[in-house]
């Protein structure tokens, strides 16, 4: 359950966020990264970010997780 | 370590040569504690990759499978009353309670929805103004968070009919009890994702007063592997410490925002823990200043002594001290189709995980 991926910062209203990956858009609560940016990749669990991710690593999973996709 | 297709694959195999030469046939036992680690063990086949000599064992870290009887029936029992909206997160709705599961009780009309968030719990009570939404909290120090934030809104906004059934716990209690048992585990795989929000120092005790090795560690295989490494390394110096392998995600302080939100809400209280029974101060409970929102309070839910499964051994998988397939029911009369035992049903359960992933290697 604890289960978390990264996606995009790409809009911020408040303490809600609009993040983004792999084509999907999805509402966040931001409460846990209030300095989080627009293009920041976020850690999203359970409908809220918890920690924000380095740009290069967060992509490196992103990929993985499209693999790992492609072989379940 | 995110490599792809054959780098990945030859990283694996040389992770597994090093972990293989450098255990040098010294027996050890590595626990992960986290429910995400032991499915991505059991998927990615990492077992078949470790030499005989080290073994890894399955905590108590799938919150659904360590969730209490009691709590599923004061849930079913609210779900019951016609005023009342339960939101649960998947994991929960087929776990069979003393008398029925939340999927049967919906099957008699209770209203009982699956949301992916307590965001969407927080919109379901604003739209139903005339209904009490009730959220089942249930999760670690990853989850929590996100409902300490929800309650914070529901208070802002006066969302009187939001209220939560808590039944959140910590990570590090537990594995002071595990420390202290007769398993004789060497060291630990640290939950990701836990370790995100309370950071290095709540384990620093595992290390110094235990002597165990251990390591937090990220999800993917290599992650894994690498961990493994690093956990036979520290067993053969004898030098004992928090290792951080994800580094990716893990701050060494965690997250100090959620840490803030955590204990403006909730404070510890001693929780039951199926299979391990009550451990002082590894729950969380809603303070005070927030009892409105505190469906036990709320309800003050009364119902019948709750009913174990005859023959389900849930509590010593949970534990570490069997695995699933020493269990009489495990295959037979409790199947994930069928599941008698909460550690069948959740996704990440240990008898699920051995389930789909052993018997079908076997």
């Amino acid at each position: 359950m604890c289960l978390a991926i990264p996606m995009k910062l790409i809009k911020i209203e408040g303490e809600r966020g609009t993040v983004e990956a792999g084509g999907v858009q999805r509402q966040i609560g931001l409460q846990m990264t209030p300095d989080a940016d627009i293009g920041d990749f976020l850690i999203i669990h359970a409908g809220f970010s918890i920690q924000r991710m380095e740009e290069k690593e967060a992509l490196e999973t992103l990929a993985l997780f499209e693999e790992m996709e492609r072989l379940a | 370590m995110t490599l792809k297709g054959e780098d990945a694959v030859y990283t694996a195999q040389r992770l597994a040569e090093l972990i293989n030469f450098e255990a040098a046939n010294m027996p050890m036992a590595f626990m992960e504690v986290c429910g995400t680690h032991t499915m991505a063990i059991a998927r990615n086949g990492i077992k078949s990759l470790l030499p005989e000599c080290i073994r890894l064992i399955s905590g108590p870290g799938c919150p659904v499978c360590v969730t209490s009887n009691e709590f599923l029936d004061k849930a079913i029992a609210l779900a019951e009353r016609s005023d009342v909206i339960i939101c649960t997160f998947g994991d929960m709705i087929r776990v069979p309670g003393s008398r029925c599961s939340l999927e049967e009780q919906r099957g008699l009309g209770s209203d009982i929805r699956i949301v992916g968030s307590t965001l969407d719990a927080l919109a379901l009570a604003d739209k139903n103004r005339d209904k009490d939404i009730v959220f089942l909290g249930i999760g670690f120090e990853t989850t929590a968070p996100t409902v300490a934030a929800a309650i914070i809104e529901a208070y802002n906004k006066r969302l009187d009919n939001f209220s939560v059934l808590c039944a959140h716990k910590v990570m590090p209690q537990p594995m002071k009890a595990l420390s202290e048992s007769s398993l004789n585990i060497d060291g630990y795989i640290l939950p990701g994702h836990v370790s995100a929000i309370i950071g290095e120092a709540p384990y620093s005790f595992l290390a110094d007063d235990y002597n165990k090795a251990c390591v937090i560690s990220g999800f993917e295989p290599l992650d894994i592997l690498e961990s493994i490494l690093r956990l036979v390394r520290q067993v053969r110096k004898g030098f004992f410490f928090i290792e951080n392998q994800y580094v990716r995600v893990v701050k060494p302080q965690g997250n100090p925002t959620a840490q803030e939100l955590l204990s403006q809400v909730f404070e510890p209280a001693d929780a039951e823990w199926r299979g391990l029974g009550i451990i002082a101060d590894s729950g969380l409970a809603i303070r005070d200043e927030y009892a409105q929102f505190d469906a036990d309070k709320k309800y003050q839910i009364s119902i019948a002594p709750p009913i174990e499964p005859p023959g389900c051994r849930c509590g010593e998988v949970l534990t570490g001290s069997i695995t699933p397939d020493l269990c009489g029911l495990f295959g037979t009369s409790c199947t994930p189709m069928h599941p008698v035992g909460a550690c069948m049903v959740s996704s990440e359960g240990s008898c699920a995980a051995h389930y789909r992933y052993t018997l079908r290697d076997a």
